[in-house]
């Protein structure tokens, strides 16, 4: 589990960190806020050093605030703005097409006086030429097109401001920790879904971290994002009425996906066939189109006339339950199975702890899991209450977003510029709510740890930005309370400019790595 | 990358400076002469190693005390004499011909009044004009602006310097509000902090380290960033290396002369180069500081370009915040000394002159017996360009542009108009 490199340097780690009993509290403080929040800002370590688990705990009894959610609009209002758009693009370029249609009849017709205008080189007869015009027209068409605005954007930026901003001002930032975690174990990709990437986690997963896993569940798979993401909107029974009239069927992607990646885990025993019951059971779960009801447009709903009629049996349970009921039935079975406890028990701890956790630890935390009906909240407590959770050496290296708002959060800044901010993200391969798959973005160091060099740059010019204002001695003996290792104090003492010295401080194994 | 809304974003730069070109703003004084003088500080941060830049090659002290390390008229590449006394790193032709034409000038043996040896303190004192080092809020050129009067037509928002960078240089920061220009293109982190990072990743983290390790080799190759070169898919970043460091330094000196130039544009300027704490491979003959002082010189080519018919109304102060050890190092660097140079060009100079009261090289004559004694105090230089290039009051230099100074006296006669 812990091999040569990583015990020396967990000795070496335990000497720099811990020579006296006060420091050794501090120590704990600094891994707190490293392993299991957002990184140490001004005061955080004073405030939780005195009992750096009881304050983890206490944050977690805390609500989970979100400040500015108010102004952001709901998934359904946001994904109804953006089809009013592309319906107002769509007919902009038709409009405009058939504008440029009417201007080149008379070329077709007579092509030797009109194409004085504009083009020189085309002779009378010349099929070329109206291979020209139609690209005219497709152009103007795009332009027109082009001309109205994509809301969905800067929907986007504002759901990235809010969810980092609330990084940014958590005191210690587990809770937001987890929220993150479960947005990404739930994940879906804006690259498909841009318009409701933010207000999904807002409203799907935000609300139950500290709750329910079935509760989280339910809401998640329930969400028109994911149900347009994992391809569910037209998923339609063979029986169904509309998979009769219109002979299409089954997608088996959503189905799929939730048991492999959502709760039980892969190769945990279900079948194909289980797949196909499943997908046959979820079959209806959709959104009302948001064409068709200006009101409620892109809210879930039930649709019978997509759903496969009848009971299914799945990982040998009959269901026959009517409509959306029968679905939620077998999604509560799946929180409610011990390989969803394991499967999360280790998910968790690999993400907070180490990239082979202490199977002890997963056994408590899946054992919790297990006991308290999928009381995530307990689940954390297990988790932070057991030893294994903070004798592992600090070996894990951060994930990209985590390390930057870590970098953000030691300077002191609490407010976020969110273009910046996901294109940093982007750059360095955690590009915000856009996991290249829905296995969501991976949590083991060999993916990540290429990415160092590239760490390098966006520090060194986020290091230059702050310069002005940002004292890396005083980060070193505020923000951190002197707990950083020699050699990296060494290393800010001689940089040769502030700049140099913070950006040598934020790369450090002791900053990246937790 | 930043993520604070109070500090302005690029495009909000881009806008700022855009609008404050409607305005011109010229010294009285200097407006009176018929003149309308420029003024640009460069500080090239981490402390420049001023006998690896300009040599006492007539010194008969110096082989011995440099080795084979040493610049010489007759080494592999020549340094480019400048007197009988002195001569340039081979890296700075252009500096060359501009001093051959009289219009650049060098200072040796200078230092701020700051003995000690942190890079931090050291730029706080040579960018404050403060002689110790502190939580200082504005700079002396700033100062020295918000002592001016106006000759040229009122400006409306009142701006008056250019800062060039992400951050602004101290140097400017103060009452007098600043516009800020920030160069399109990322420097990716330079090759020194690259070196700093790998060595601490030596000592504390071996994967990190042989990752870093790869990522410099990678770019140690040169060309183009192609294939496998983990930045080639931003398209902001510079090829890695050298070229990049020039390319910037080209970039940033060259937009920052173009503004300068502009009738309406601001008249004086500050902008910070970093690289120059040389305490491993200093390389003044072929190695990193060649490389270094190579990318100034074309930033200085830049800025004479640039500058245009400006030029001869111009004055660039090259200045770092101290020197380096005399003697050369156990790793074939420098360490933290005091006495160094300061470049002055523009057309506006009395050029073709080495200035110096040469404390000379024996183990005795170095301050501390361990750096160049520094034996002309930088804010004699500094105050001398701003009394007779801008034409600030004398008494204003010693009380509050550069306080405490009243026994410096400015030098006299670097520019034309002196």
């Amino acid at each position: 589990m812990v091999d040569r490199t990583g015990l020396v340097r967990w000795f070496g780690w335990l000497t720099y960190r811990a020579p006296a009993m006060s420091n050794s509290t501090k120590a704990e403080a600094v891994l707190a806020l490293h392993r299991f929040g957002m990184g140490p800002r001004p005061g955080s370590i004073a405030a939780i050093e005195a009992d750096p688990r009881a304050a983890l705990i206490a944050e977690l009894d805390r609500p989970l605030r979100l400040a500015d959610a108010a102004s952001l609009p709901s998934s359904a209002k946001a994904y109804r703005t953006v089809a009013d758009a592309n319906a107002k693009r769509a007919a902009r370029a038709k409009q405009e097409a058939k504008k440029q249609q009417m201007a080149a009849a008379p070329v077709m017709a007579d092509g030797q006086d009109a194409s004085q205008g504009n083009n020189q080189t085309r002779k009378p007869g010349q099929t070329q030429g109206q291979g020209q015009g139609a690209e005219t027209a497709e152009m103007a068409a795009k332009k027109a097109a082009d001309a109205v605005p994509d809301p969905g954007r800067p929907i986007y930026l504002e759901e990235a401001k809010v969810r980092t901003e609330a990084a940014l001002a958590a005191e210690i930032g587990f809770a937001e920790r987890l929220v993150w975690f479960w947005s990404n174990h739930f994940c879906i990709s804006a690259n498909k879904i841009q318009s409701m990437s933010g207000a999904y986690e807002r409203e799907a997963i935000r609300p139950h971290v500290l709750g329910r896993f079935n509760d989280l569940l339910q809401a998640a798979e329930s969400h028109p994002a994911m149900l347009f993401y994992l391809d569910n909107l037209g998923s339609m029974g063979a029986n169904s009425i509309a998979g009769i009239n219109r002979s299409r069927g089954l997608n088996e992607n959503f189905a799929r996906e939730i048991m492999e990646l959502h709760t039980l885990g892969v190769r945990s025993g279900y079948t194909q066939d289980d797949v196909i019951s499943f997908a046959n059971v979820l079959t209806g779960w959709t959104l009302i189109p948001p064409g068709n009801d200006p009101e409620r447009g892109g809210e879930f709903s039930f649709n019978p006339r997509l759903h496969e009629p009848g009971g299914q049996t799945v990982l040998g349970k009959l269901y026959d339950q009517e409509g959306v009921e029968q679905g939620r039935a077998v999604l509560r079975d799946l929180a409610a199975h011990p390989a969803t406890a394991t499967h999360v028990a280790t998910k968790l701890a690999r993400h907070f702890i180490a990239e082979t956790p202490p199977p002890s630890l997963v056994e408590q935390m899946a054992k919790t899991f297990r006991e308290t009906d999928g009381d995530l909240k307990e689940v954390a407590k297990t988790m932070v209450s057991a030893p294994e959770a903070w004798s592992e050496p600090p070996s894990k290296l951060k994930r990209p977003g985590e390390w930057v708002v870590g970098m953000v959060r030691a300077t002191g800044i609490t407010q976020a510029d969110p273009t910046r901010f996901t294109g940093g993200q982007e750059l360095l391969g955690e590009a915000l709510w856009r996991p290249p798959a829905p296995k969501g973005y991976p949590d083991d160091e060999a993916s990540w740890i290429d990415g160092v060099g590239r760490r390098l740059d966006i520090a060194n010019n986020f290091a230059e930005r702050v310069a002005g204002q940002a004292d890396p001695q005083d980060i070193i003996e505020t923000v951190f309370a002197s707990t950083v290792s020699p050699e990296v104090k060494q290393a800010v003492n001689r940089a040769e400019s502030r700049q140099q010295a913070l950006a040598l401080l934020f790369m450090s194994a002791d900053f990246q790595r937790r | 990358m930043s993520f604070a809304n109070h500090l302005p974003t690029r495009r909000e730069l881009l806008i700022g400076s855009g609008a404050l070109f409607a305005w011109s703003q010229m010294p009285k004084l200097a407006r009176a002469e018929g003149r309308d003088p420029r003024l640009l500080v460069i500080i090239l941060r981490g402390a420049l190693d001023g006998l690896g830049a300009v040599a006492p090659v007539g010194d008969p002290d110096w082989i011995s005390l440099r080795g084979e390390r040493a610049l010489v008229l007759d080494g592999k590449t020549p340094a480019l004499p400048l007197d009988s006394f002195f001569a340039l790193n081979p890296a700075m032709p252009n500096l060359h011909r501009l001093y051959k034409s009289q219009q650049a000038l060098i200072v040796h043996a200078t230092a701020t009044p700051y003995r000690e040896r942190s890079h931090f303190d050291g730029q706080d004192v040579l960018e404050s004009g403060i002689a110790k080092p502190g939580a200082i809020g504005s700079g002396w050129l700033n100062r020295s602006l918000a002592a001016l009067e106006s000759g040229g037509r009122v400006d409306p928002r009142g701006s008056r310097a250019l800062g060039v960078g992400a951050v602004t240089p101290l140097v400017v920061r103060g009452s007098a509000p600043v516009m800020s220009w920030v160069p399109q293109k990322l420097l990716s982190a330079s090759e020194d902090t690259q070196n700093r990072l790998l060595d601490l990743y030596q000592h504390t983290d071996p994967k990190l380290a042989a990752v870093l390790q790869a990522r410099m080799k990678l770019a140690s190759l040169g060309g183009p960033a192609g294939m496998g070169d983990p930045m080639s898919e931003d398209p902001t970043l510079m090829p890695p290396g050298i070229a990049r460091v020039r390319a910037y330094f080209a970039e940033a000196a060259g937009t920052a002369a173009r503004y300068l130039a502009r009738p309406d544009g601001p008249r004086v300027g500050a902008m910070g180069f970093v690289g120059w704490d040389t305490h491993i491979a200093e390389g003044a003959a072929s190695g990193q500081l060649f490389n270094l002082l190579g990318a100034l010189d074309g930033a200085l080519a830049s800025i004479e370009t640039n500058m245009g018919e400006a030029w001869h109304d111009t004055v660039v102060a090259v200045v770092t915040e101290f020197g380096r050890t005399a003697r050369i190092n156990g790793t074939e660097g420098t360490d933290h000394g005091t006495g160094t140079v300061a470049f002055l060009t523009g057309g506006a100079l009395k050029g073709g002159r080495v200035i110096a009261d040469w404390p000379g090289l024996k183990p005795a004559q170095l301050f501390e017996d361990r750096d160049l004694k520094p034996t002309t105090d930088l804010r004699a230089v500094l105050k001398g360009l701003l009394r007779d290039h801008l034409r600030v009051e004398d008494t204003v230099l010693a009380s509050t542009v550069f306080p405490d100074s009243a026994d410096v006296a400015p030098m006299s006669g670097l520019v034309g108009s002196g």
